[in-house]
């Protein structure tokens, strides 16, 4: 008895938790265009979906400040768990905690204070500035997922590689490295999936004309919902949630993978 | 002697106003097995940390082979470094390990192929090539750690505690191998140990270090049997530890009662300190003896028996194959050979030290 309550509480949790997006999943596959009745199953709407180029320039856009701002937040996070290791103690918390305030941020107050610093500094907004937003934003991600793989480094290693007579370049990269890879990886994924799915901060530092993913369905959903804006739903949160599996679990699976080899 | 090799030269080093090193002078010669020993904190890591190059002394030379080193990376050293920690690299196969100081080097493909055989084997290890670091036991990743850094042929090799994290029995055994190697090799080994057996088993020459200082360097023999100071003495092994007052050359008073000993030159009527191990401390028949006491305590240790004799105000701690049982009086004698006389400490340090162990 005790036990079905416990499942019967759980499954409740879920449905409260995924029914919505359940309800949008299955509204992307719905032919009729009406939300109150089921027309059939189809895929029409994905296809126009693909065919629509404002869209498609806005995926593209989408796409690309993701990977970049993942990419340069990445190499700028990694360069900064390497210094931070390097420091005292004390400094560095100081720093580590200083690096964690812009996550707690609420975003709109980041997206406006980015905005009037690109405004004061004369930028012109467009792809520029939505990236170096994305880039801001990323870094933190990056060095929460880093530093711990910092941590568990053996100090001896780099130590041992120079001893051998390796430049201090050439002990990073063939010693340090792969070893805070796993830690790398995880950090860029999850930096590319918040730039991929972010709108507050991206709709205060986007030029006019130029559109991610996320301002496109806003502007669109302002003008009166159109299925295709259900199947792009999917499309994303589906991207979103692959990306999170991989976080999650390709690099602790791989080191599990390591010690049993 | 063989000719000299690494020649610190008044090396001090202090970490956040702490002294570690205070004008430290040492001299290393080729072909020597030297041990670095001293209770954790006493220096003897960044005397190391020193010649491999991975800190930099605040005043003071190190000379290698003639030539000063002090600001020269550890990558441009010709010595190598086994780490306490194995410190392999994780994420590469026993041979790529091995490897990766003579593919720095560029060496030949063949010549690296024969060096990992030849380093495998004198380690023990042969056939380990392709396995990875992590399925290795401790011992097997700290020979796989002393192969990587000989392949290199490196003049020195500097071990720090190299052994500290494996168990009593393979500790043995590695202590061995390590001579065998050593020998086998023709290299300069310096070995930094908190352990006093490993340094009485390996060395040619035990330098004794606390708080910053040398306190002794010599051969094991001479550490154990002639301590200079009651630190020596009671870090290296048991022993007892009494003050006593030079009479004469030859002569000394040792809880009111005069003993013949051997040591000459301390004055007359001298506050001194000396030792006597316990294995040294000859029991008898209390008319036999020089000084009486009863026995108070008794254990039995295997090789021998374990006694405390209380005679004269003072506990003696005996090592005896022979028995005497709890309360039993007995005579105590000791061979004018066996007494150590010690100059009383100089320093107040010196004497805290003594008190603290």
């Amino acid at each position: 008895m005790k036990n079905i309550a416990k499942k019967i509480y759980v499954a409740l949790i879920f449905v409260f938790l995924y029914a919505p997006i359940a309800t949008l999943m299955v509204l992307s596959f719905n032919a009729s265009k009406t939300r109150s009745k089921w027309g059939g199953f189809t895929f029409k709407w994905y296809a126009s979906l693909f065919r629509n180029e404002v869209i498609l320039k806005a995926l593209y856009n989408t796409l690309l400040i993701a990977f970049c701002s993942a990419l340069i937040a990445t190499v700028i996070g990694t360069i900064a768990c390497v210094a931070m290791s390097g420091m005292h103690r004390r400094t560095k918390a100081v720093i580590l905690g200083i690096t964690n305030i812009p996550m707690l941020n609420a975003e709109i107050v980041t997206g406006i204070s980015l905005m009037l610093l690109f405004i004061s500094f004369g930028f012109k907004f467009g792809l520029g500035t939505i990236l170096l937003a994305h880039i801001t934003f990323n870094i933190p991600y990056v060095i929460l997922s880093v530093m711990p793989r910092m941590k568990q480094l053996n100090p001896s290693t780099y130590e041992a590689a120079l001893d051998l007579g390796a430049s201090e370049l050439t002990a990073f990269f063939q010693v340090v490295f792969p070893d805070l890879l796993p830690g790398v990886l995880s950090g860029f994924l999850m930096a590319f999936t918040m730039s991929l799915d972010d709108f507050i901060i991206t709709h205060f530092t986007k030029g006019a004309g130029v559109d991610t993913l996320s301002t496109k369905i806003y502007t669109e959903v302002k003008k009166g919902i159109k299925p295709e804006m259900y199947a792009l739903s999917t499309i994303i949160f589906m991207t979103v949630l692959v990306l999170l599996f991989l976080v999650n679990f390709s690099p602790s699976k791989k080191s599990a993978k390591d010690k049993i080899e | 002697m063989s000719k000299e090799l690494i020649h610190l030269s008044n090396i001090s080093k202090s970490f956040d106003g702490q002294m570690v090193l205070d004008e430290l002078n040492l001299k290393i010669h080729e072909n020597e097995f030297v041990t670095l020993l001293g209770p954790s904190g006493c220096g003897k890591t960044t005397t190391l940390r020193i010649l491999g190059g991975f800190t930099t002394p605040d005043t003071g030379n190190v000379f290698f082979d003639g030539q000063d080193i002090t600001n020269m990376p550890p990558n441009k050293r010709a010595l190598n470094t086994v780490f306490q920690k194995y410190a392999l690299f994780t994420h590469m196969t026993i041979a790529e390990n091995i490897a990766f100081g003579l593919k720095i080097k560029k060496k030949s493909k063949q010549y690296i192929n024969d060096k990992i055989k030849y380093a495998l084997k004198l380690v023990n290890l042969d056939g380990y090539e392709n396995r990875m670091p992590d399925s290795l036991s401790g011992g097997q990743q700290q020979r796989i750690a002393i192969a990587r850094a000989i392949v290199n042929e490196p003049k020195v090799l500097l071990l720090d505690e190299p052994l500290g994290a494996l168990d009593l029995k393979l500790r043995q055994e590695m202590q061995y191998e390590l001579i065998r190697m050593k020998n086998e090799l023709g290299i300069t080994f310096v070995y930094v140990t908190h352990d006093q057996e490993e340094a009485l088993t390996m060395s040619d020459t035990i330098v004794v270090m606390n708080q910053g200082y040398i306190q002794q360097i010599g051969t094991p023999e001479s550490i154990y049997n002639e301590p200079e100071n009651a630190f020596v003495a009671d870090f290296i092994g048991d022993s007892n530890i009494i003050p006593a007052i030079m009479i004469e050359d030859k002569l000394v008073n040792i809880l009111d009662t005069r003993f013949a000993c051997v040591d000459t030159g301390f004055g007359h009527n001298k506050p001194v300190d000396v030792v006597i191990r316990p294995e040294d401390v000859e029991l008898t028949d209390p008319s036999e003896g020089i000084l009486q006491g009863v026995v108070t305590h008794l254990i039995f240790k295997g090789v021998h028996y374990e006694m405390e004799v209380m005679a004269n105000g003072f506990e003696w701690l005996v090592h005896s194959t022979t028995m005497f049982p709890v309360g039993q009086k007995v005579g105590i004698k000791v061979d004018p050979f066996n007494i150590q006389i010690m100059n009383k400490p100089e320093s107040e340090d010196e004497e805290a030290v003594a008190i603290d162990i």
